[in-house]
């Protein structure tokens, strides 16, 4: 049957047009209850129960309650695609997660698509308003519901919407509000899931929730203009739209990148955020400019919950430390120069970035009575975020707890948001739950693999076939003596090397890799779920894999004594290591020697030893030395982070030693082969697909980044020419000479502290930038890929497709054709990248502090910034930084001692004392527990 | 954007092989020779036909076949934009050009030598897949005419959108950008006669999308054939056979 659908829409420049559309209406959609005798459909799933009550939500219950129904007590409903396509456009997380519950075997999930039916197709009639005509297009499908089903199955819709309900009811529709419903079940711990209503919307409000607060109805915040507004304000240029990013750091200061000014808003203090939260798409206006200044210093005043800094690992890029702006550099000393940096208030909100947070309930005392209703403010473990007030019925239970709280809403009257509870993770200061803690804070899946991914590895025990040996596309290397050198312990080995003497005095190199692309094919759900997970992660007691186990540990990793299969590049090098010649080609290893950096080590080592192994492995560090020499002259940074290693116990999983990691020549070997392999291959995928190449890039740093070296380098007397990276890499070489101090750290922490300057690299899609922009500004190199580690991360499994398909192996998956999609991927992958570092980060840091619970400890410090009131130390030994304080909290910069800007120094007033930047000092380190269950890690000063 | 929805159905309701509603009539333009209305869904075109007839201009005449002549133009009013195209740009100028030899493919231009046939077809709605109405609507036109042909030659297009292979995009799926596979075939001689995509695809997926294309011409054939048939049945009713 054919309808059509004639409406009006306004076009892009703001003409009236209007469209036809057909609509095809259908009678072969059913009704997806399993018992039902009119639609014999048994292909179709059917879901539903029609023995018990049939639920059809409508869209306003869908937006506000997504929690309440991820609860299995919530069952057997219908969702109407005229309410999915609602939520779709208000809500897309949302709709996502719904999709997902439809999709899920366990849960009676079915969607109906209403608008298709024959007997449910609704025609908009004239002057109705959307909301109107959907609330019709519900009330008809419920109704075709009950008369489909007959008596036996009550059908009932459940609507916040006072109208809805009211008509549903006139048309003997049975209807129920969310709130009362659930109240109906009988299980109070489903209302601490509900969300209750903000008071100003119309939809039915929660009667038995008085505000617990009526004296603090005073307007704290100013009103979000209108959208329709904000669209003419943009339109004029007045607000600026942008994503407003809060300084993880300081959560009083967020930044808003403008298109429209080509530069950041700065965004000082929560009056001006205006109930922003991080990753909010919001309109700003800009402040006058002379309120640009007192701004930063009113913002730190301002605030009576001002946190302390914390104790932190060391940032090892300037994507984990703090933002430029310190304490010291608001005062006296820059006032003089002429405010460069726009400051500006947040206006409107354009789309909200709320998703739900881990965290824990500030403690509080325990209100009389029990089992009604309290009010608690959560403290999320993300500082970004403010608090959250939440409504509980079981306060006791969760103070002592790490949980889950999605925000609601946050009305001009209240200073925080409101939100409501979804569950809990455990006990707060247990290892499981601060580990599980870190998973969820960085997005990180680590759910067992689905049944589906799982369907597609290959059948186990695996190994390689003759039909793999005898394929064309293979070359056969099993006769080489190929081998790798990893971390003791390593289990997944994704690379191998071998080095063979020539006749004629060269040498052939070739660094295999797990032939991953071999086992996992695009568009299956194997890769789907890879290509979302993007990269392993590595927590300090666990990893969670990119890709199942059996191919993680076994199938892919390059085991010694068994044949596998592997990608290689193979290079015929000069003694010089000048490559000759460069292949590219699939084949087949065995691996004889699995290594661990130290053996490497020792046998390169051991002048004893003869053998044809120690004999590969010692031309092969001839050549990297070489090579890595080549690389530094062409202006390479060796940029130093403190990278920390635990000692775990095997039972308890307590850490029992740590220190730092240690890098020998048989690691920069490694790296040096990995480089050059990741270099070549990068060369050619990029010359055979110029537009759909997936590389990384490193982007220059730019003069402002490298300010804060550039200031404490200064302090010491150092100068740094920074103008290029070769430049930088030669007065970072020359930094040991100056200082002529009995100092062998010195240059290293200097090296570390460029580091931390610098952004870290990130992919992209060729076809995004211009060839200039693809420089590795770190490695000195103008292109570079990422195809050593395909078992760990997807952006290697793209570029082994790429690489594959530039051999004529494989043809190029479709995802190559469509740019955008390509983007998104790398997009992807550099989320979830930095995601992994951050959960590894947060791993070792929560380590530390079980580590130091039982033992403090005094050690030697370095000072890496002065502040007004102490400085923050750096700890080698440990790899952490954290604030001493020279004065008790509360009387900050009280006049006992003043701060020496051009020195970097803090001096006694008395000048009886004085520390300056990079100074050594000797610090007391102990875990403190101010609150209970809330363990920090305090450095004190010895004097 | 979503296409196709995880039901499996599209934007307007239909399954990723379904055709929009055919619809034909015969005979509308009467001065033509032969002349027809050929719809599918909201996409309107009108053909009319004239010929076989002198050559107008004797510089063209071909001594040993007919010269086939195509002009295809786009009603102002087709798109609702009421946009004032000027006539014979690039566009008109190329779907001329592939009507004209889908066309001439399937006429037996040997038969009338020194002679001449003009088609005319015009878009009077647009809403996707223009170029194989056009062709199926000079196909019933020519039918019309009574003009030898081979064959009748039928048109359909097929998409590929969310990972699947759709039949007969209309306007909103056209302009997804995704690839669109428009195929002519010869039922009865099982021939494809035109074959044109603008985009890269896979050549498995490529090929699936083009049987598909092939399936609708067929499903088109079948109905044009009916329309033929029962044309021709009124006209004997009239000639009281
Ligand atoms: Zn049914």
């Amino acid at each position: 049957m054919l309808q059509s659908n004639t409406f009006s829409r306004k076009t892009k420049a703001g003409r009236i047009k209007k469209e036809v559309r057909e609509i095809y209406l259908r009678d072969d959609i059913y009704c997806g209850a399993s018992a039902c005798k009119t639609c014999l459909a048994s292909t179709c799933r059917a879901p539903l129960d029609a023995s018990s009550p049939l639920l059809i939500l409508d869209t306003n219950v869908l937006l506000h309650q997504i929690d309440l129904l991820e609860n299995p007590a919530i069952d057997n409903v219908v969702l109407l695609s005229v309410v999915l396509d609602e939520v779709k456009n208000k809500n897309m997380a949302h709709y996502n997660r719904i999709r997902a519950l439809s999709t899920n075997p366990l849960r009676k999930f079915y969607v109906f698509s209403n608008q298709f039916h024959k007997e449910t197709f609704v025609k908009r009639m004239d002057g109705e308003t959307p909301n109107d005509y959907n609330d019709r297009a519900i009330r008809v499908a419920t109704r075709w519901y009950q008369t489909h089903l007959g008596a036996a199955t009550p059908v009932l819709l459940i609507t916040n919407d006072r109208d809805n309900k009211r008509r549903a009811s006139e048309e003997g529709i049975s209807a129920d509000t969310i709130q009362s419903y659930v109240k109906s079940l009988g299980q109070p711990e489903l209302l601490d899931l509900l969300v209750h209503p903000a008071p100003e919307s119309e939809d039915v409000t929660m009667e038995q929730i008085e505000d617990l607060r009526p004296s603090k109805k005073q307007v704290v915040y100013q009103e979000h203009k209108p959208m329709s507004e904000i669209t003419l304000g943009l339109h004029r240029g007045i607000y600026h739209q942008g994503k407003l990013r809060v300084n993880r750091y300081n959560p009083f200061e967020a930044y808003v990148g403008s298109e429209s000014i080509g530069d950041e808003i700065i965004i000082y203090g929560r009056q001006n955020m205006n109930r922003a939260f991080d990753g909010d798409i919001v309109a700003v206006e800009l402040l006058p400019q002379d309120q640009w200044h007192e701004e930063k210093n009113l913002s730190i005043a301002d605030e009576e919950d001002e946190e302390e800094d914390d104790v932190h690992l060391a940032p090892s890029s300037a994507d984990d430390a703090p933002r430029t702006t310190n304490l010291v550099s608001g005062s006296a000393t820059e006032t003089n120069s002429t405010p460069s940096r726009h400051s500006g208030r947040i206006v409107g909100i354009i789309k909200r970035n709320w998703h739900s947070y881990c965290g824990s309930l500030e403690p509080m005392a325990m209100p009389a009575g029990t089992g009604s209703f309290t009010s608690a403010l959560f403290v999320s473990k993300d500082r970004r975020i403010p608090k959250i007030r939440i409504q509980t019925r079981q306060l006791e239970n969760l103070l002592d707890k790490r949980i889950i709280v999605a925000v609601d809403s946050w009305d001009r009257q209240s200073r925080y948001p409101s939100g409501h509870y979804v569950r809990v993770i455990g006990e707060i200061g247990d290892r499981d739950t601060e580990s599980e803690v870190v998973l969820i804070e960085n997005d990180i899946n680590s759910r067992p693999f689905s049944a589906q991914v799982l369907a597609c590895l290959p059948a186990l025990p695996w190994s390689v076939s003759s039909e793999d040996v005898t394929n064309s596309i293979r070359l056969d290397l099993r006769s080489l003596c190929v081998f790798s050198v990893d971390p003791p312990g390593c289990k997944d080995i994704d690379d191998a090397l071998h080095c063979t003497a020539l006749p004629n005095g060269n040498y052939e190199v070739g660094v295999h890799i797990a032939d991953v692309t071999n086992f996992v094919h695009p568009g299956t759900p194997l890769d789907d779920e890879a290509s979302q997970r993007g990269t392993s992660v590595y927590l300090v007691e666990r990893r969670i894999d990119m890709l199942p186990k059996p191919l993680t540990e076994d199938i892919c990793s390059l085991r010694a004594d068994v044949e596998r299969l592997s990608f290689s590049v193979i290079w015929e090098m000069t003694p010089e290591a000048e490559i000759i010649s460069t292949r590219f080609t699939k084949s087949v290893i065995k691996s004889c020697a699995a290594l661990s950096y130290v053996e490497a080590q020792a046998r390169m080592d051991d002048s004893r030893l003869m053998d044809p192994l120690t004999t590969d492995l010692r031309n092969m560090n001839a050549l990297a030395k070489i090579m890595r020499q080549r690389r530094i002259d062409r202006g390479a940074l060796t940029l130093a982070s403190a990278e920390v290693k635990f000692q775990i116990d095997t039972e308890t999983h307590d850490p029992l030693d740590i220190g730092m990691y240690q890098i020998r020549e048989a690691n920069q070997m490694v790296e040096e082969f990995m480089l050059a392999a990741n270099v070549s291959v990068a060369k050619q995928i990029r010359d055979c697909f110029p537009s759909c190449s997936l590389l990384r890039r490193h982007p220059t740093p730019t003069r402002e980044m490298l300010e804060p070296l550039l200031r404490t380098a200064a302090a010491v007397g150092l100068d740094l020419d920074v103008s290029s990276s070769k430049a930088l890499a030669d007065s970072l070489d020359r930094a040991v000479n100056i200082l002529q101090r009995d100092d062998p750290y010195f240059n290293k922490l200097i090296r570390i502290l460029a580091t931390r300057c610098m952004t870290q690299a990130v992919y992209f899609c060729s076809g995004d930038l211009s060839p200039p922009e693809y420089h590795h500004y770190g490695l000195a190199a103008p292109l570079y890929t990422h195809f050593t580690s395909p078992i760990r991360r997807y952006a290697d499994v793209i570029v082994h497709r790429l690489l594959a398909a530039s051999l004529g192996i494989d043809k190029l998956p479709s995802v190559f054709q469509d740019r955008t999609q390509l983007t998104s991927i790398a997009d992807n992958l550099n989320y979830r990248h930095r995601n992994a570092q951050m959960a590894s980060r947060a791993s070792v840091e929560l380590h530390t502090i079980i580590y130091f619970r039982k033992r403090p400890t005094d050690t030697e410090a370095r000072i890496v910034k002065i502040r007004s009131n102490g400085f923050i130390v750096f700890v080698p030994k440990y790899g952490i930084e954290g604030p001493v304080y020279l004065t008790t909290r509360g009387e900050k910069g009280s006049g006992e001692w003043y701060v020496d800007e051009q020195q970097q120094k803090i001096v006694k007033m008395d000048n009886s004392l004085s520390y300056s930047v990079l100074q050594t000092v000797r610090i007391h380190m102990e875990v403190v527990g101010p609150q209970p269950n809330r363990p920090k890690l305090q450095l004190t000063l010895i004097f | 954007m979503e296409y196709v929805s995880p039901e499996g159905l599209r934007l307007d309701g239909r399954r990723p092989m379904e055709m929009r509603q055919l619809r034909a009539e015969i005979g509308t333009v009467a001065k033509a020779d032969g002349s027809a209305v050929f719809e599918m869904g909201n996409t309107k075109v009108i053909a009319a036909v004239y010929g076989p007839r002198e050559v107008q201009n004797r510089s063209q005449q071909i001594s040993d076949q007919a010269l086939v002549r195509c002009e295809y133009s786009m009603a102002n009013f087709s798109t609702g934009d009421r946009l004032r195209k000027p006539k014979g740009d690039r566009r008109s100028t190329e779907i001329s050009l592939v009507i004209r030899q889908t066309m001439e493919a399937c006429i037996l231009t040997h038969l009338m030598p020194r002679s001449q046939i003009d088609i005319f077809v015009q878009v009077l709605q647009a809403d996707g897949g223009t170029r194989s109405a056009c062709i199926n609507a000079a196909t019933l036109a020519l039918a019309d005419a009574g003009i030898p042909m081979r064959d009748i030659v039928t048109s359909c297009s097929a998409g590929y959108l969310n990972s699947a292979p759709l039949l007969d995009l209309n306007y909103i799926e056209d302009s997804a950008g995704g690839p669109d596979v428009t195929v002519a075939i010869l039922p009865k001689l099982d021939k494809v006669t035109l074959l044109q995509m603008d985009a890269k695809l896979p050549v498995d997926i490529f090929e699936n999308v083009m049987g598909l294309a092939i399936e609708g011409c067929k499903a088109v054939s079948n109905y044009i054939k009916e329309v033929l048939l029962g044309n021709t049945k009124q006209l004997e009713y009239r000639r009281g056979l």
